[in-house]
């Protein structure tokens, strides 16, 4: 069994070949270290943009989550309530409008349903799709096919909503839907009615096709660090390609095809404008059924945001925050840990960030 | 004979998987094609949005390209010049961390935030800049990325033999370091681009829209831009109008594949050109 410190060809990164060894600081010169210095407070802005943003959406969520306690996480309707009602309403020291709820649950579950769904089918299919292009394809055609990766990378959320309205949709419900209803309907969530298109499935499947590159271009990073002779050793004793892919190649990256969905499933979780498009965007209840309209915490706060502007008290925006400091926290964490586990996954070849770039 | 037909079955399995990714981006451009067909024409980019064309839009699409080009790429280079050539194992591999988390937050996020501090509590407005400095937080970690690992993939010969010469850091870095790493570092400002010429809800909030042309106000004025037209267009009641939201979208996609061509030219001649400098 190969393990991943144990790799016998495995290739010095360039990570690993170059100037990160430590610079002494009698070697530089005072514009050096002058340089050095300006390079450094460039290279702290990402960090600094994160922590600033995560900061200024804990401080405007706070009194949302006080006025609304426990209740944030558990309560179905989220309403602001009359905004033009002459009287306010008081809870735990805070003013809002009469009737306000902040009640995040039916977007907590539709974000947690739609990325689960979404990454379900996304990771087999990348890491198939991956297997296929390093190992199958000629090595002539790789580059030209890796050229649809970075489309469905680059191409942008709304374009993919669009398509989700225009044809994916309406598609699936009139010709898949209702044989995937009928087959299965034992199943509860699964019955009829479809719908028309725009709901829970549909979203989830256009968030799997979204998440795709993510999950390939890491799967397809990790796996150019197989050492070969591993592999031609296994082909050698006699096992077939689909043997060696199973013995060596997939053990070796396990790891990090882990840290890889991990990384797809933040970026579904978050995904906002395809969501929003095809959601159906239902408020205040849970999805009826799979096929059924739900909404997201991302794609809620654009949908209400507009609405919220016109709260007097100013809690809607706040109510906003909330939901967007929920989902802040879940995706930070989630991208930290699969950074964290791919770093030793990958021993320091540089992986695509973001989208998957 | 039966391990090679599981062999067989298990290839089948990946080339469906690998038809089920080529499959959406193929079926995407058709579908913008065929929404867009019907109002295709010069109009599109002499008109503006009232006049069912798209000029605003286009031209604020590209005043926001130009903007995060002034913002991201200074400090994204310098950036991604500190991780590759001056940090030290261990904090750079903190300061990697910030960037790539930075890289997976949602975008709605940042949108929210810029509203909330540059709009509202700043007095900004609907501002082209606060729209411009949302945009930035989301493309600047692709800037610092792929500047260090063009930083990264230049031979250490170079730096050895120009410090064994007794250069000084920064002399090395400017003659000898960067300008073999110059093709691979625009080709990643590309990349940058093509990320936020899509992007929409950075911007919907801070920069609002406009069906004027961009006036090129930094405070107090809203701006046009295409990826709104894909969103909003479709939700109006006239057919045209949902055809005008196809052609922006088609637009979109167009520019996104040119500069995608572009990186890739970019990133080839980029290898010919620093294997020229070894030799």
């Amino acid at each position: 069994m190969i393990t991943s410190d144990g790799g016998a060809g495995k290739s010095a990164g360039p990570a690993e070949s170059q100037a990160r060894r430590a610079i002494r600081d009698r070697d530089l010169t005072r514009r050096d270290r002058l340089a050095r210095l300006g390079f450094l407070i460039a290279a702290l802005v990402p960090s600094g943009m994160l922590l600033f943003l995560a900061a200024e959406m804990i401080r405007e969520a706070i009194p949302a989550f006080t006025f609304s306690g426990w209740g944030f996480f558990t309560g179905e309707i989220f309403s602001f309530g009359q905004l033009y009602a002459p009287t306010l309403s008081h809870h735990n020291g805070i003013v809002a409008p009469q009737g306000a709820t902040y009640g995040a649950l039916p977007f907590m579950v539709g974000t947690l349903a739609s990325s689960v769904i979404a990454l379900a089918i996304a990771a087999p299919v990348s890491v198939g799709a991956v297997l296929a292009l390093t190992e199958r394809v000629p090595y002539r055609l790789q580059s030209g096919l890796s050229v649809f990766l970075e489309v469905l990378a680059g191409i942008p959320s709304v374009a993919y909503g669009l398509w989700g309205v225009l044809f994916f949709g309406p598609f699936m419900a009139a010709h898949v839907y209702p044989v995937l209803a009928s087959v299965f309907g034992f199943i509860p969530v699964l019955r009829a009615p479809v719908g028309f298109g725009e709901g829970l499935l549909t979203a989830s499947l256009v968030l799997a096709v979204m998440i795709v590159p993510i999950i390939a271009a890491t799967t397809r990073e990790l796996i150019r660090t197989v050492p070969i002779l591993a592999k031609e050793g296994a082909l050698a004793l006699g096992m077939t390609p689909y043997e060696t892919v199973k013995v060596v190649t997939l053990p070796y990256v396990r790891r990090g095809i882990l840290a890889a969905a991990l990384l797809g499933w933040a970026r579904a979780l978050g995904e906002t404008m395809a969501v929003l498009m095809i959601s159906g965007n239902l408020l205040d209840r849970l999805p009826v059924n799979i096929y059924g309209s739900f909404s997201t915490l991302a794609a809620s706060i654009v949908d209400l945001l507009d609405s919220a502007l016109t709260d007097a008290t100013g809690m809607a925006v706040h109510a906003l925050a909330a939901l967007g400091c929920v989902l802040l926290i879940i995706t930070v964490a989630t991208n930290l840990v699969g950074r964290l586990i791919i770093r030793q996954a990958s021993g320091g070849v540089p992986l695509p960030i973001g989208r998957g770039i | 004979m039966i391990r090679h037909f599981r062999d067989l079955g298990f290839w089948t399995l990946c080339l469906i998987a690998l038809a089920l990714v080529i499959f959406p981006s193929v079926s995407i451009v058709v579908s913008l094609v065929q929404q867009a067909w019907p109002v295709l024409g010069w109009h599109l980019f002499t008109a503006g949005t009232p006049h069912d064309g798209l000029q605003n839009a286009i031209l604020g699409t590209l005043v926001l390209c130009g903007g995060i080009l002034v913002v991201t790429a200074p400090v994204g280079i310098a950036g991604g010049i500190y991780l590759a050539e001056f940090s030290h194992l261990r904090q750079g591999s903190w300061i990697r961390l910030g960037y790539e988390t930075l890289a997976g937050i949602p975008s709605i996020v940042v949108g929210f935030v810029g509203y909330v501090v540059l709009d509202i509590e700043l007095h900004w407005g609907f501002s082209l800049l606060a729209g411009i400095l949302a945009l930035s937080a989301i493309v600047l970690p692709y800037v610092v990325k792929t500047t260090e690992v063009a930083l990264l993939q230049v031979p250490s010969a170079l730096r050895d033999g120009a410090i064994a010469l007794g250069l000084s850091r920064l002399t090395t870095l400017r003659r000898a370091v960067l300008p073999p790493a110059i093709p691979a570092i625009v080709s990643g400002l590309v990349v940058a681009l093509a990320i936020g010429v899509g992007e929409t809800a950075p911007l919907l909030y801070t920069i609002g829209f406009s069906d004027q042309n961009p006036s090129l106000q930094p405070f107090q004025h809203s701006m046009g831009y295409l990826t709104y037209v894909v969103f909003y267009w479709i939700s109006l009641p006239s057919k045209t109008d949902h055809e005008l939201g196809g052609a922006a979208g088609l637009i979109l996609v167009g520019m996104l594949l040119v500069l995608i061509a572009l990186g890739r030219v970019v990133s080839r001649w980029s290898s010919r050109y620093s294997a020229s400098m070894l030799s």
